[in-house]
């Protein structure tokens, strides 16, 4: 069904690096790559992971978005604290829509910003001590908060601040975890090491803590993890998992709370939603534990049906056959949707890119749709993201891995999709470009996406965008083809 | 007479601070208006001139008041002997925070605030005897010091450290018009080293302006927190610093340096018979191994 075959889409490849300079050539070649379903291995095919080149305008994130911003923030019910100058906590607050229950300022804290706020004294003599000073009125001014962690801006890696040192002192003050993380922006190629930090700060910090305090656990006990509550996303995905008979003990980290994360060794089972940014404690529970984990993907009632019933293959009967029971519940439901909307979608074709599991795992909600995704990529995946999309992307398909504003402006003109799913940086320039477009980060402030209900959402809103009416508005009335006189004298 | 700028630059526990301020108080003696900018996180740089332990700096004065914006001029600037003018960058404490980014903030700061009046014929910077990171280049960046002074000695390690600054003055000489204007040799009575350090000087293309000898003296003056020039104005070492101060309003010898590669520096040592010649059959073995 893809438009393009395999040769004109290679043609396109090396038509649209052609404009590079001959080492960005080089690089960017490695990036890009035609689907073949066949590749068991996407090293062979495709680099991912590695420093973006200068003046591409790539839209990655750094360390720091990915620790505070991603598996961090969202914990509600402690303090984040944006460890030096303001503006990287400032800008970037209340920045990803995690909901979560509570009242903020006073028992959760997610929208707040909480800064160290840096000035030049503060570089020259070090930071420590004002660290010190704003966990102690932090203390004073919040006392329901359930812990702090301590997010490290750049400057922190320079100076040599010796934040564990300030945390540990603080926690036996105020007795509750204080957590050094040392997320400077500059490490790594992208957010994802921010993500890998994160999980060793947890690792090291959170999950022991309550290693030895008895549990009243059941054999039913799972724990969601990687959901960040997008839009509600952690909550219409909770529920068809209490429904199918399965106690969610932990769910990290959006509306999660410390204790949970504490709780989650006691799981029977991981849930593993975000792939990329959680399943380095995934593997850490699964050796230190033994608590056996899988990726699930809850978009769309294909994949929501498929991931149920391989959840509930770790567990007895009854689970099993509540897992039936929900599928069979929502059914009607279902076939309602799509009855509704993919008369109006099907054959719509969509390109996706985003930042590291949407780019594969909204793949099946399209399609039950009637949509085709014919070309994907991820802004910071790694090489087992890649592997896995292989499989879920049509062959001759276009994949690309930390696309360039260039590169995805000339695909698309060529591809010409009735739809693109990416972040806010590319919304306006393909939105001007006549593009119907959909945030596929902060569900263009809709959402949830995930599970049945969420489903329903996800369809009313590709339908909304792609058969709005201002789409067929884009050209100015004089500038439009004359209409012939005789039609006009038949109106 | 237009400002001149100069650096004094060598390696740690050398003497830069005690021979620029003995240099400075020649200057002053003789009329010249001075002022001495300490880049160093000790603030030991001015002492001698103004009596006092250490001044209060720039860094600790703006972390008392907030910010480096809430100080005026004369908040850290001290006059002294002979009306110099006297400013310590200052920094942190050993092992935290960044010193390098306080002298980039110190220097920032008196510029800003017209510290360097047209009626100052010249300014000294005392810099940290290891330039370990751009802070402390700071003061021969563009605009800042055209003249750069090492102190050194006959000892091997000041030699080295000696020309690795200028390695560092090459790389900022190229972009700007900052200048090596001759060795400085405070001794430290090894054999020739009066010789050695002429030879260094014309391997690096530049003099040996000045050889100041050991003297007791000194350390009298600095007992009692001052100078030579000021304590005891007959001794004959006040005399050497004048001498220097003469050499240096009278200089006219600016060069990119030349720097010497490791080797060349060795073969030098060698052949003052400071360093053994080298035996390459003793390399990497160990005593037990050389026993046997």
């Amino acid at each position: 069904m893809s438009a393009l075959t395999r040769e004109e889409t290679e043609a396109l490849i090396q038509e649209v690096l052609e404009v590079y300079p001959e080492k960005a050539r080089k690089d960017r070649e490695k990036h890009l790559m035609v689907n073949d379903q066949s590749i068991e291995q996407s090293k062979k095919c495709i680099t991912s992971n590695r420093k973006s080149l200068p003046g591409v305008m790539t839209v990655r994130g750094c360390a720091y978005a990915g620790s505070k911003g991603v598996v961090w923030g969202p914990i509600k019910d402690m303090i984040h604290i944006s460890h030096g100058p303001v503006g990287c906590g400032q800008y970037s607050r209340a920045g990803r829509r995690n909901y979560y229950v509570g009242t903020t300022g006073v028992n959760t804290f997610g929208t707040m910003n909480f800064t160290s706020d840096f000035q030049e004294k503060d570089i020259v003599f070090g930071g420590d001590k004002k660290l010190a000073k704003v966990i102690t009125e932090i203390e004073l001014l919040f006392p329901l908060n359930k812990g702090i962690s301590v997010q490290s801006e750049c400057p922190i890696g320079l100076i040599g601040d010796d934040i564990e040192a300030v945390s540990k002192k603080a926690a036996k003050e105020i007795d509750k975890p204080v957590v050094p993380v040392r997320c400077e922006g500059f490490r790594g190629v992208s957010q994802s090491l921010g993500h890998h930090i994160a999980n060793d700060a947890i690792r090291d910090w959170v999950l022991p803590r309550r290693d030895t305090q008895e549990f009243a656990g059941t054999p039913y006990d799972v724990a969601v993890i990687g959901d960040y509550n997008i839009g509600g996303d952690a909550w219409s995905s909770r529920i068809l998992l209490e429904e199918m008979g399965l106690r969610v003990i932990a769910q990290w980290s959006g509306d999660g709370t410390i204790a949970e994360m504490e709780m989650t060794p006691n799981a029977k089972l991981n849930l593993i939603h975000c792939y990329r940014s959680m399943n380095y404690i995934a593997r850490h529970m699964e050796e230190k534990y033994s608590i056996p984990w899988m990726e699930y993907n809850f978009f769309g009632p294909t994949k929501v049906a498929e991931s149920l019933r391989a959840i509930a293959a770790h567990f007895d009967d009854k689970i099993k056959e509540g897992a039936e029971r929900v599928i069979a519940k929502y059914q009607a439901m279902m076939d309602e949707v799509i009855a509704k909307y993919k008369p109006r979608l099907q054959g719509k074709r969509v390109m996706l890119y985003v930042g590291g599991l949407r780019p594969r795992h909204v793949i099946g909600a399209y399609e039950d749709l009637g949509m085709e995704v014919v070309g994907t990529g991820y802004e910071f995946g790694h090489n087992d993201d890649y592997d896995r999309t292989i499989k879920d992307m049509g062959n001759a398909t276009l994949i690309y891995d930390d696309v360039t504003g260039f590169e995805f402006e000339e695909f698309v003109k060529r591809v010409k999709p009735d739809l693109i799913g990416a972040g806010i940086k590319e919304k306006y320039i393909f939105q001007k470009m006549g593009v119907p477009f959909r945030q596929m980060h902060s569900w263009d402030y809709s959402g949830p996406y995930h599970g049945y209900d969420g489903f329903a959402i996800f369809a009313r809103d590709m339908d909304m965008t792609i058969n709005n009416p201002c789409w067929g508005k884009m050209i100015a009335p004089w500038l439009k083809p004359a209409e012939p006189e005789a039609l006009k004298a038949a109106a | 007479m237009a400002l001149r700028q100069c650096a004094i630059y060598g390696k740690g526990g050398i003497g830069k601070s005690t021979t620029t301020q003995n240099l400075v108080a020649a200057l002053a003696e003789s009329g010249k208006k001075v002022m001495i900018v300490g880049c160093d996180p000790k603030a030991d740089s001015t002492r001698l001139i103004l009596h006092s332990k250490a001044q209060n700096s720039v860094m600790e004065l703006a972390a008392e008041a907030g910010s480096v914006e809430d100080l005026e001029l004369e908040d850290v600037l001290s006059v002294g002997f002979g009306g110099i003018k006297c400013v310590e960058s200052g920094g942190p404490e050993p092992g935290v925070g960044c010193a390098g980014r306080g002298v980039i903030t110190a220097i920032n700061f008196l510029e800003e605030e017209g510290a360097y009046d047209d009626e100052l014929d010249f300014v000294f910077y005392d810099v940290l005897g290891d330039v370990v990171c751009g802070g402390f280049a700071m003061p021969i960046r563009e605009n800042k010091a055209q003249e750069i002074y090492i102190v050194c000695s006959g000892e091997m390690m000041a030699m080295y450290a000696a020309n690795n600054i200028a390695k560092g003055i090459v790389k900022y000489a190229n972009s700007g018009s900052v200048r090596l204007a001759g060795l400085i040799c405070n001794s430290r009575q090894t054999d020739r080293e009066d010789e050695l350090i002429e030879a260094l000087a014309r391997m690096l293309g530049t003099q040996m302006i000045h050889f100041i000898p050991r003297a007791n003296s000194v350390q009298h003056a600095e007992i009692r927190r001052m100078t030579v020039i000021e304590y005891d104005p007959t001794n004959p070492q006040a005399d050497e610093y004048r001498q220097l101060a003469n050499k240096i309003v009278n200089n006219k010898k600016f060069v990119i340096p030349t720097p010497i590669t490791m080797d060349e520096l060795e073969a030098l040592l060698m052949e003052f018979g400071i360093m053994e010649v080298e035996d390459a059959s003793i390399i990497g073995k160990k005593a037990a191994e050389i026993a046997a």
